[in-house]
């Protein structure tokens, strides 16, 4: 079996082209993962650039209304960039960096991971050319305006459904004919090793920061983590520090768009099976021939046909659960945390606030909810305004 | 391995042009398999189409969208390679994505029926494909589909690009049939391919497969001379875009040019 397995999924299933390239990134990452001068550099970026630790907020309406467990929310949106993204965008430009590289090249979807690394790209003084579906650079204007006013460049991507699937498989296509000073900055935790650990490892710093923050505040560990998954970024850095705290219930929040029994959703782990994609062995939404589903969801980070390959094995193993959560559901939530609790969530957060006020009433008073609030809203209320049948101008 | 793939090599330097099944239709596809074999191809490699072929550049893409709209399936695909066995001898390869392969379920076959890598290959043996290439299946990842390709009698093909010595010996030592080799990017990529093959060459006696189309002429015509076999990856393909269900004259000669042209070099 090759390597970066968790369980029978992961591995590294790209063409022979690419495989120098992440052979390279690997014995970097293992060299500068342990160095002390990468580490600090880091560190200082996190706490003075992105404005970390980010606050663990006692939501004490959402608390009250719900009349279930203490309720906190990680407040990722509190980030530089608006989003969880830059935790993983400055590791790994930074590493780019130290490896020579001079380019960085990312896929978005929402945008937010595309702006992450317009904003790390102009930070380091390196080149830089976003990939983006042509259906999601309509759905998120303002983003693509974000990435250029940075100095970036955006390709529209009209291949396929012309969405975040097919963003990734152009920069994969990039990245096999321009290598040598390019780094490719995966946005999430998938794709071949070494990227769905690289990713979760400097997500990771989302976990650390939960736990010694309960732990000042409230002296004990929570009885559940949730996060919405799309690939899986703010779930994986959500969940990492508890995977061998076994009373913590890690839930993952999956994008059901018109609801799992349509055609019409994103839901990987509930609709999806075992198939091979985009460098991963992991699940997939698919047909009877392995054809590749168009998902749907409102939510264009959600917006994947896969899932990253240490969820599919956290699921196989029963250490996480995953649920899915309709647009419907997740647009209610977007205005009811908004409302509660004067925070305005990305529309992708929202789905696990969905299922955070579902969950609530069957806990005791005394138990700890975590929600992890990946990003700010700000980007989705142009969007959110349609769906409630209201045409606003960004 | 069959003896089929033994004899592409045997008549001189060999092409293998590449066609994109059910594009436009796979009776288009029957038909043009015809005209190559009829025009000495020495190999015909079969696409499976794919929903999202990450290795492919946009003429190749645009066949496979086309042939799926056209209603392209697994187990049609078949049922075309089977009906073309009953006609002629030819080689044959299939080239598609692992998750095709990995992911394959036969129709009515009922969920008891296991599918996945092992039916899809039996049912490929049986219809009597001689080899498989599936590009994004690097060394590393080989074994799931080398073995049971190794007790049907397919040919699992490795691709092989300018890397260390240390890992293009490890794919020689493993190849089976032929090593196809593929360029990395920058800029001298020409020179990448001859060092390569010299390497491979150096390493065991195995056929050496370079696909030219992305080389401009003169580079091509001598990596062409210096390979053992020349696989065209977008030729038939672009014919099948121009011309539709009419191509199979189109691809007839150019297929009998190209081989030509490549006795000659």
């Amino acid at each position: 079996m090759s390597k970066g397995r968790f369980g029978i999924h992961g591995g590294q299933y790209i063409p022979e082209t690419l495989m120098n390239a992440v052979l390279e990134l690997e014995e970097a990452y293992n060299h500068y993962k342990e160095e002390e001068g990468f580490n600090r550099e880091l560190t200082e970026l996190f706490r003075e650039y992105t404005g970390r630790p980010s606050r663990l907020y006692y939501a004490a309406h959402m608390t009250r209304d719900l009349k279930g467990p203490k309720i906190y929310l990680k407040r990722e949106d509190l980030n530089h960039t608006g989003s969880h993204k830059i935790n993983n965008v400055l590791g790994q430009a930074l590493l780019a960096k130290k490896m020579g590289k001079t380019r960085v090249i990312a896929e978005t979807g929402a945008g937010q991971h595309g702006v992450a690394t317009a904003t790390a790209a102009a930070l380091m003084g390196m080149e830089c050319e976003i990939f983006m579906g042509e259906e999601d650079i309509k759905r998120q204007a303002l983003n693509v305006y974000r990435m250029r006013l940075l100095g970036a460049k955006v390709h529209g991507v009209t291949s396929g459904t012309a969405t975040l699937k097919d963003a990734v498989s152009e920069t994969m296509r990039e990245w096999s004919n321009r290598i040598s000073d390019t780094h490719y900055v995966l946005g999430s935790v998938m794709g071949p090793h070494p990227f769905p650990t690289i990713v979760r490892d400097f997500q990771s710093v989302i976990s650390r920061e939960i736990k010694e923050q309960i732990l000042e505040k409230e002296g004990r560990l929570p009885d559940a983590v949730l996060a919405c998954v799309g690939g899986g970024s703010n779930a994986m850095g959500t969940f990492y520090h508890f995977i061998e705290d076994p009373g913590v219930r890690l839930i993952g929040c999956e994008a059901a768009g018109r609801g799992i029994d349509t055609a019409e959703t994103a839901a990987t782990i509930s609709t999806g099976r075992l198939g091979i994609f985009h460098g991963m062995k992991s699940y997939f939404c698919q047909d009877d021939d392995g054809q590749i589903a168009p998902v749907y969801s409102i939510s264009a980070g959600l917006d994947y046909p896969g899932v990253g390959p240490e969820h599919a094995w956290l699921y196989d193993t029963g250490r996480a659960e995953y649920v899915p959560v309709t647009d419907e559901e997740a647009v209610d939530a977007f205005e009811y945390l908004s409302r509660t609790e004067g925070i305005i969530p990305a529309i992708e957060s929202a789905h696990a606030v969905a299922y955070a006020r579902k969950l609530a009433p069957s806990m005791g008073r005394e138990q700890i909810l975590v929600i992890t609030i990946s990003g700010r809203g700000d980007k989705d209320c142009a969007a959110i305004a349609r769906y409630r049948g209201e045409d606003i101008y960004e | 391995m069959s003896n089929r793939i033994r004899s592409v090599f045997e008549n001189g330097k060999a092409f293998l042009p590449f066609i994109t099944c059910g594009d436009p239709s796979l009776e288009a596809t029957e038909e043009m398999v015809y005209a190559m074999a009829e025009a000495q191809a020495d190999l015909i490699v079969l696409g499976i189409p794919f929903s999202d072929p990450t290795a492919e550049g946009p003429v190749i893409q645009a066949a496979n969208a086309r042939a799926l709209t056209g209603g392209a399936t697994t187990d049609g695909i078949f049922a075309m390679v089977e009906r073309i066995r009953r006609h002629t001898v030819i080689p044959l390869a299939f080239m598609t994505y692992a998750n095709v392969v990995f992911s394959y379920r036969q129709k009515g076959a009922g969920e008891e029926q296991p599918g996945g890598i092992r039916a899809f290959i039996r049912r490929a043996a049986g219809a009597g494909v001689d080899a498989l290439i599936l590009p994004d299946v690097p060394f590393e990842e080989r074994e799931e589909f080398a073995l049971p390709c190794r007790e049907n009698g397919i040919a699992f093909i490795l691709q092989a690009a300018p890397a260390p010595g240390e890992r293009i010996s490890g794919i020689v030592q493993a190849a089976e049939g032929f090593v196809y080799c593929v360029p990395a990017p920058g800029v001298r990529r020409t020179e990448g391919m001859e060092v390569l093959v010299r390497q491979i060459r150096q390493e065991r006696e195995i056929p050496c497969v370079i696909d030219t189309g992305s080389f401009p002429r003169s580079e091509a015509d001598s990596l062409a001379r210096l390979a053992d076999g020349v696989m065209a990856g977008t030729g038939v393909v672009e014919l099948c875009q121009r011309y539709g269900k009419g191509s199979a004259s189109h691809v007839r000669d150019y297929v009998r040019r190209k081989k030509e042209a490549i006795g000659i070099l």
